[in-house]
């Protein structure tokens, strides 16, 4: 982990996780949420983060690590604006989920679980988004795209943000 | 001055794969349709209708014409159904795809399910208490609560027959019955959602569409076994089912379904939706529940059972989705009405997630002892584009592929066991000839290798020396002896791991080795693979006699591997070649060859 970029934290990122720890007040069982809501306002866990969230849960850094390292939706490095999963479930994979993810990667210049240059997405595979009966399946933050050919999840990505911007439909 | 209308009412679908289908922008087409014309006319959400093939799906209910189902619908086909439909009374028929009282083909797909898991799934609104109450919604819970003692309701569940519908099919009464003996006054229920296998969708669906039924399922059960606190343990992939439930556990506490002494019977109970963080062992229960607590999600050696320690240590009843959903419906028609469904040993209904290369994909519900070949070609229709079946995986990466030989045993727990499948939470994804079976296994082996734990050796190690064994296979570098490698390691894996994940991950592998050996055979000693599905062992050629030069193919190359003059035959330079198939794809001629 490059501790010199991601381990830099800020007041005001330490002040989160004060609020969401004193929202929790030690509550059993409570290690995992307040990961989740930590990593929902800060899009990612530093170690500094993690660190703090041991200090105010009286949880061991040791166990903070294990559990946030043990599961995927956990990150420890920044990510973009947007995350792109491609759905790698089993209808998607017969209905040619690899050649879409070849196909996004391509689009984008990045490797699968990268993230663009300008930070606008990362892409990320994902088990299963159960929507099979659309496969193969992409999803940009909650919005899901299916029954995709390589081209057509090119031009999502392609028109993505602007379509957002000017409030127009997805595809 | 607003338009005369008829008295209709729209539904829209809006389950995940109705919006990613673009149910979204349809909804709003209608919303900006009423509002130009000033009709009055009620715009309804939905679940899962079901016909995921045909989805964006919306539903017409007009007074004296029924109830119409359009299929495939766009946002430009909105202004047309508003228009003869809504205002003229006249439906469209050529964007109908179920019209009541008419015989369309796709009351093929409904003809041999019932539905009674799915019994509200696409009728009712789903964040709407009162159209579930409407639809007979919280009656097994006053049932229960006013007229059974919890003896009364574990005992009709063991009646039912009804088995846990997350895989391993324990009779759901007898574990019940295992948490309420169990002494101590603290106990709890939780419902497995943490529904993982690729290629699985049945308890997404039953939580969009259905979310108060499974809290009523939820709520029967801790009173039978004298719970005061559960748990929804959710994937969090499943956003839409999250925020359903929690509206659902929100709207059911304020009508007193949930809470302090519910319906006044001097019983309180109080759930929590827990959302998981991206681990496909703790759909285990020993690891969903260490993850509850906190903790990293591993399983440990039972038993004890969670029915004796489970949650804080405490005697804890798991079930899934699924499970819970049938409760309500078991306790408000009786276990006999449940038990007409159904085999000798498995009771009642299962859904299905039906998905692949099959003509009509998408959310079924049938009663047991069904043949597999009456769900694949009567419901779903067949195989499309007059390809052939090959096989159909079951259970997902802890199942099997059952074989053509096999497609006309019953489903029920046993007979599919019998295969060398396992029943499984209800993933069904058919294959055709194009679908290669080593593909497939190396597919699912990835995944199980990825999602081990790494607490057991044989499952840590042993998923991943197969895994490199099946990638050496569909790369053209398989040996003498990888086979029979595959298969001892799979057996040796099967028997030294602690819980299901490991003891069931090489059922992929070895199921279609037992079926398909000759594919494996073909990869190993030929380096060729007969589906055509594995990229290094495939080779792409130019039928020089099909050609007929028109450089279609030089143009979208993206390596520049194809070349020849304008009406002149092309050649494709091998050792460019990246097998991207892009040439093949836009060749009107039929001259790309692959083999």
């Amino acid at each position: 982990m490059n501790t010199a970029v991601s381990g830099e934290v800020t007041p005001e990122q330490l002040s989160v996780v004060d609020r969401i720890a004193a929202d929790f007040g030690g509550a059993r069982g409570a290690l995992i949420p307040m990961l989740q809501q930590v990593q929902a306002e800060l899009g990612y866990l530093p170690p500094a983060i993690m660190e703090r969230i041991a200090e105010r849960s009286g949880v061991p850094a040791a166990r903070v690590f294990g559990v946030a390292s043990f599961y995927s939706q956990f990150r420890f490095e920044p990510v973009g604006r947007r995350i792109l999963r491609v759905c790698q479930g089993t209808a998607c994979h017969v209905q040619g989920a690899v050649a879409v993810m070849e196909a996004i990667c391509d689009e984008l210049g990045v490797a699968e679980g990268g993230t663009t240059e300008d930070g606008e997405f990362t892409v990320e595979p994902v088990a299963c988004l159960g929507c099979c009966s659309l496969a193969p399946v992409i999803m940009i933050d909650e919005d899901a795209f299916g029954r995709l050919t390589p081209e057509q999840a090119r031009d999502i990505v392609r028109n993505y943000g602007t379509a957002q911007d000017e409030g127009g439909a997805k595809a | 001055m607003p338009e005369q209308s008829t008295s209709s009412k729209v539904t829209v679908g809006l389950s995940s794969c109705g919006v990613a289908a673009g149910a979204a922008q349809v909804y709003e087409a209608f919303r900006r349709e009423f509002d130009e014309r000033g009709l009055s006319t009620p715009l309804r959400r939905t679940g899962c209708i079901g016909m995921c093939y045909r989805e964006p799906l919306v539903d017409v209910d007009t007074e004296g014409l029924g109830r119409v189902t359009y299929g495939g619908v766009t946002p430009e086909q909105v202004a047309r159904i508003v228009e003869e439909h809504i205002v003229g009374g006249k439906p469209v028929d050529e964007f109908a795809v179920r019209v009541e009282g008419k015989r369309l083909p796709d009351e093929d797909y409904y003809d041999r399910q019932v539905r009674l898991v799915l019994r509200n799934a696409g009728l009712i609104d789903p964040e709407s208490i009162d159209e579930y109450i409407d639809a007979d919604g919280y009656q097994g819970l006053t049932r229960a609560l006013t007229e059974m003692t919890p003896e009364e309701i574990v005992e009709t569940m063991k009646e039912s027959g009804l088995r846990g519908r997350g895989g391993a099919g324990f009779p759901a009464g007898v574990k019940w019955d295992l948490a309420r003996q169990q002494p101590g006054g603290v106990k709890y229920v939780i419902v497995n959602a943490d529904e993982g296998d690729p290629g699985a969708f049945m308890d997404r669906s039953i939580l969009e569409g259905d979310p108060h039924s499974v809290l009523e399922g939820l709520t029967i059960a801790a009173y039978a076994i004298g719970a005061a606190e559960g748990y929804i343990y959710a994937r969090a992939e499943y956003p839409l089912a999250v925020r359903r439930l929690r509206m659902a556990i929100a709207d059911s506490q304020e009508r007193g379904f949930l809470g302090m002494d519910i319906l006044g019977s001097g019983f309180s109970f109080r759930v929590q939706v827990k959302e998981g963080a991206g681990a496909f062992v703790c759909g285990e229960e020993t690891a969903l529940i260490a993850s509850v607590e906190g903790k990293r999600g591993m399983p440990r050696l039972r038993p004890p059972f969670p029915a004796a320690r489970g949650l804080w240590g405490k005697p804890t009843n798991i079930n899934n989705v699924e499970t819970y959903a049938n409760v309500p419906w078991i306790i408000t028609n009786g276990a006999a009405a449940y038990a007409a469904y159904g085999t000798e040993t498995s009771k009642g209904t299962k859904v299905f997630a039906l998905a692949g290369k099959i003509v009509r994909g998408g959310l079924v519900e049938v009663p047991m002892g069904i043949s597999l070949r009456d769900v694949i070609f009567d419901v779903g229709g067949g195989i499309p584009d007059g390809r052939e079946f090959k096989a159909v995986q079951l259970g997902g990466p802890s199942g099997g592929c059952v074989p053509e030989e096999h497609i006309d045993i019953k489903v029920d727990y046993e007979s599919v066991t019998k295969t060398g499948a396992i029943m499984g939470s209800g993933g069904m994804v058919v294959m055709d000839d194009r679908t290669c079976m080593v593909d497939i296994a190396r597919f699912f082996l990835q995944f199980t290798q990825d999602e081990s734990c790494g607490k057991c050796t044989f499952c840590r190690v042993g998923t991943k020396r197969m895994l490199e064994i099946l990638d050496r296979i569909t790369s053209g570098e398989g040996r003498d002896g990888d086979i029979e490698m595959l298969e001892e390691l799979g057996q040796q894996i099967a028997s030294s791991s602690l819980c299901g994940l490991g003891q069931s991950a090489p059922n992929p592998v070895l199921t279609t080795i037992r079926y398909f050996r000759d594919e494996y055979e073909a990869h190993v000693n030929e380096k060729r693979c007969p589906a055509l599905a594995c990229k290094p062992l495939l080779t792409y050629e130019i039928d020089p006699d099909k050609c007929t030069g028109c450089t279609l193919c030089t143009r979208v190359c993206p390596v520049g591997a194809v070349s020849g003059e304008k009406k002149e035959p092309h050649v494709i330079d091998t050792s460019l070649c990246t097998k991207c198939d892009a040439c093949r794809k836009v060749c009107k001629f039929e001259a790309v060859i692959v083999s």
